[in-house]
């Protein structure tokens, strides 16, 4: 076990670097100088030079890399360029607004993929399994923005229920703070749910026909006591992973939901960035996310050795 | 609090709310959405006019300022003498003035601000504006005098930008985050992403505002400022995004549109020395090819008004020249044919983010291909277009909307990015420059306008509409933009 994760902890470290060149490198070919960005088209180029050698622009690139890679492994992220904060701070103030809210859509999809799941696999074949086969249908196939729209036409303009966007700030109570959160949730929970449950159908419909489950039944329960007490347990490991990654694409992916929402992400924040070619904010979001998904995905494995021992022999 | 009397509590409020709900409370506070979010809050240092948006007059005050119709008035200085070769200026400053630190504001900080700008390692996006003073004298407390190398027509204007407003030594070290100016409202606080604050400064100078608070809240993508607007959520849509949807504003009571003009004249860029634009007939051709209405009608919505040089409309100067290139398709070909282009060329057509660009673009090229000019359209997002074409002028044509106050000055630049090098024009700004006369001022920025337009330097679209929204109740936003700012001195509720 030992060895095992310590092999996968050199290909983490190793993908890791891997990741932080290519970020580097296809972030910085992008042309484009944050200086002349911030000046504007009547900037002259004595102020453009003394900008650039504020912002450390005036090394080389490779310089630059190695400033970063090291600034990184000390926790210091660099200044940002346009904002003139710290990086860290600006990526700790964001994520008290995407990691609540991937949480929060992560618990809303699961809250309803499991019943949803359960209840179509039960009744496979059945008038019930088809509306809810049809229902994640149109659930994967609406884009999530369009959604997102729509809950705001109902919900914010038509009802008053809800803001139309915006983030209260954890400050002004947890209530305040998820009540701002629910309707960007629920438009990125919906797809990530018709996906899950799913999954969970189909997985729990391959554990049904196991002959544990025959067994179940053979020595006296009912459907479906053999279906909750040893089928859904068993489902579940496929939809675990599917969850993992979920949640990675929840975190990293809410730019567009960000956007139409304009709650102040991390999704946001890479968006306003990438315009602003803020490139030491793009950079290290980047390589936070990157950071973020192969830990998950490192654990994950670790996970699957512990429930599985073949695993650890086969890599 | 238990229940029941949560519960009389709640009813006790339904009842004043149904009382009083005609009764007036004039609200004094305020939520404004802007597109942009301010990259920091520091108007000396930054072309950004999402800053000037937050803190002009509203945190930051110059020795002259703007008003919303544009003209120039007294701000932190209250009067001024100017010398008879027009090269001294002596200011003579507020009394009794402080900065929202509590620190006096005098000749000093004017001296620190102007020397600030214009200073070698100065940061100014504008620091051409300060490029004539020759010395800043602090004679007392109250009294500066500023010293021009060449008399300058346009220097009280140039001193109403946000990029000349004066600030404090003592404070300048954070200005970028807490910003600390001698205006009307002090910086509350920073919502990175989301939303900025100001709160009423009790101790103004000048008169008290009526509003208590405001805040700014950013609001990019088109789709959510319009459901922002509609659920309320916000009082004002400084500059709306959606132009497609103002009917539907327009048509509602609980709010009202604003159409007004901003300074962005918005043009067909063309490389002046890039072959075959170096020809002026080729110029004329492209300047007949296009229909402004139809570029208006289809890009803008129909907000917008034809120009037909590099002036702005509302401005007494201006002399419309839209009949010198007025829509001719016909004898654009023609031209072309006469120059050598009979089969018509190829070029390329950069476009930077804005609508106006983007929906402008596909139709000015359906436009050059009536003539036989294929244009390549390039979509580029800023950082790119500063680049490739302003910096690189690397590119054929390009659309931008030029949104500084009067800058016709830049078709003196023959380095500047289009490329135009004409010395009668530049002989011609000279004399504008060196002209304090209102009279001969106004001639000769017509001649200018003239000249441009004869030359035909580059395809002049139309101005750029400033399309606001506000709720129905809300007073005294600018309707146009001389500058980019919301003065939140002048806004208040009606009863």
């Amino acid at each position: 076990m030992l060895r095992y994760a310590l092999k996968r902890l050199i290909s983490l470290v190793i993908s890791l670097a891997v990741a932080s060149v290519v970020i580097f490198a296809v972030i910085e070919v992008a042309p484009g100088d944050p200086a002349s960005f911030m000046l504007g088209v009547n900037a002259q180029e004595d102020t453009l030079a003394a900008l650039r050698a504020e912002l450390g622009l005036d090394v080389s690139k490779l310089q630059r890399y190695f400033n970063w890679v090291g600034g990184m492994m000390v926790g210091d992220f660099g200044t940002s360029y346009t904002y003139r904060t710290p990086v860290s701070q600006m990526i700790a103030d964001r994520l008290w607004v995407s990691l609540p809210l991937a949480l929060y859509a992560l618990t809303l999809s699961t809250a309803i993929a499991f019943p949803v799941g359960i209840y179509a696999a039960a009744r496979r074949g059945k008038p019930g399994d088809l509306t809810v086969m049809g229902a994640t249908q149109l659930g994967i196939a609406v884009p999530n923005f369009w959604f997102a729209m729509m809950l705001v036409l109902i919900f914010a303009i038509n009802l008053r229920w809800f803001n139309a966007g915006g983030f209260a700030g954890w400050d002004k109570g947890l209530w305040a703070g998820l009540h701002s959160l629910t309707l960007p949730a629920i438009a990125l929970a919906w797809p990530q749910a018709a996906i899950l449950a799913r999954v969970m159908r189909s997985s729990l419909l391959d554990i049904l026909g196991e002959d544990f489950m025959r067994t179940a039944r053979a020595k006296g329960l009912s459907r479906r006591q053999a279906l909750w007490r040893h089928g859904v347990r068993n489902a579940l490991i496929p939809v675990l992973t599917i969850i993992g990654l979920q949640f990675s694409f929840l975190l990293a992916g809410s730019i567009i939901i960000e956007q139409v929402f304009y709650l102040p992400g991390l999704g946001r924040l890479v968006f306003q960035a990438i315009s602003a070619r803020d490139l030491i904010v793009v950079e290290s979001v980047v390589m936070l996310l990157v950071f973020a998904v192969i830990t998950v995905n490192f654990l994950v494995d670790l996970a699957y050795a512990a429930v599985d021992p073949r695993l650890r022999s086969r890599t | 609090m238990t229940k029941q009397t949560f519960r009389s509590f709640a009813s006790v409020l339904a009842v004043s709310a149904s009382l009083f709900g005609t009764q007036v409370f004039a609200k004094s506070d305020i939520t404004i959405a802007l597109q942009l979010e301010p990259p920091h809050l520091d108007p000396t240092s930054a072309a950004a006019q999402a800053i000037d948006s937050v803190v002009y007059t509203n945190i930051f005050e110059g020795l002259t300022r703007f008003m919303g119709d544009g003209s120039v008035v007294p701000g932190l200085a209250e009067s001024w003498e100017i010398s008879e070769d027009g090269k001294v200026y002596t200011f003579k400053l507020h009394d009794g003035v402080t900065f929202h630190d509590g620190s006096t504001m005098d000749a000093e900080d004017v001296k620190f601000s102007l020397d600030r700008a214009r200073s070698e390692d100065s940061a100014n996006a504008q620091k051409a504006l300060f490029a004539g003073i020759e010395n800043i004298e602090v004679v007392d407390p109250l009294t500066v005098k500023v010293t021009l190398s060449e008399p300058n027509g346009n220097f009280l204007f140039n001193l109403a930008w946000g990029d000349a407003v004066i600030v404090a030594p003592e404070s300048i070290e954070g200005i970028k985050t807490n910003p600390v100016g001698t205006g009307a409202f002090t910086f509350g606080e920073w919502v990175q992403g989301d939303s900025i604050t100001l709160n009423r400064n009790p101790d103004y100078w000048g008169n008290q505002p009526e509003l208590e608070t405001a805040t700014f809240k950013f609001i990019s993508d088109p789709t959510a400022a319009f459901a922002a607007m509609m659920a309320e959520d916000i009082d004002v849509f400084d500059n709306f995004p959606a132009p497609e949807n103002l009917p539907q504003f327009e048509a509602d009571p609980r709010f009202q549109v604003l159409v007004g003009s901003t300074e962005g004249e918005t043009i067909l860029s063309t490389n002046n020395k890039m072959p075959p634009f170096d020809d002026i007939q080729v110029r004329q051709a492209l300047a007949h090819a296009i229909d402004r209405q139809a570029i208006i009608d289809g890009a803008m919505f129909g907000y917008g008004t034809p120009i037909g040089t590099h002036f702005a409309p509302h401005n007494p100067a201006y002399v419309d020249l839209t009949g010198n290139s007025a829509y001719d398709p016909k004898k654009a070909a023609k031209m072309l044919a006469d120059a050598g282009y009979a089969e018509g060329f190829e070029t390329t057509l950069h476009l930077p983010p804005p609508s106006y660009a983007r929906r402008g673009g596909e139709i000015v090229a359906a436009q050059l291909a009536e003539v036989g000019i294929t244009a390549n359209i390039i979509n580029v997002e800023w950082a790119q277009w500063l680049e490739s074409v302003f910096k690189g002028k690397d590119f054929g044509l390009t659309i931008v909307s030029h949104t500084e106050p009067m800058d016709i000055g830049i078709y003196a630049r023959p380095d500047y990015y289009f490329q135009y090098d004409s010395t009668d024009f530049q002989a011609l700004m000279d004399t504008l420059n060196s002209t304090t006369d209102p009279e001969e001022r106004t001639r000769l920025m017509g001649e200018a306008q003239r000249l441009i337009s004869s030359d035909f330097v580059n395809g002049y679209l139309f101005q750029l509409a400033k399309l606001g929204v506000a709720k129905a109740g809300v007073q005294g936003l600018w309707e146009n933009a001389p500058t980019a700012a919301i003065d939140l001195t002048q806004i208040s509720w009606s009863e």
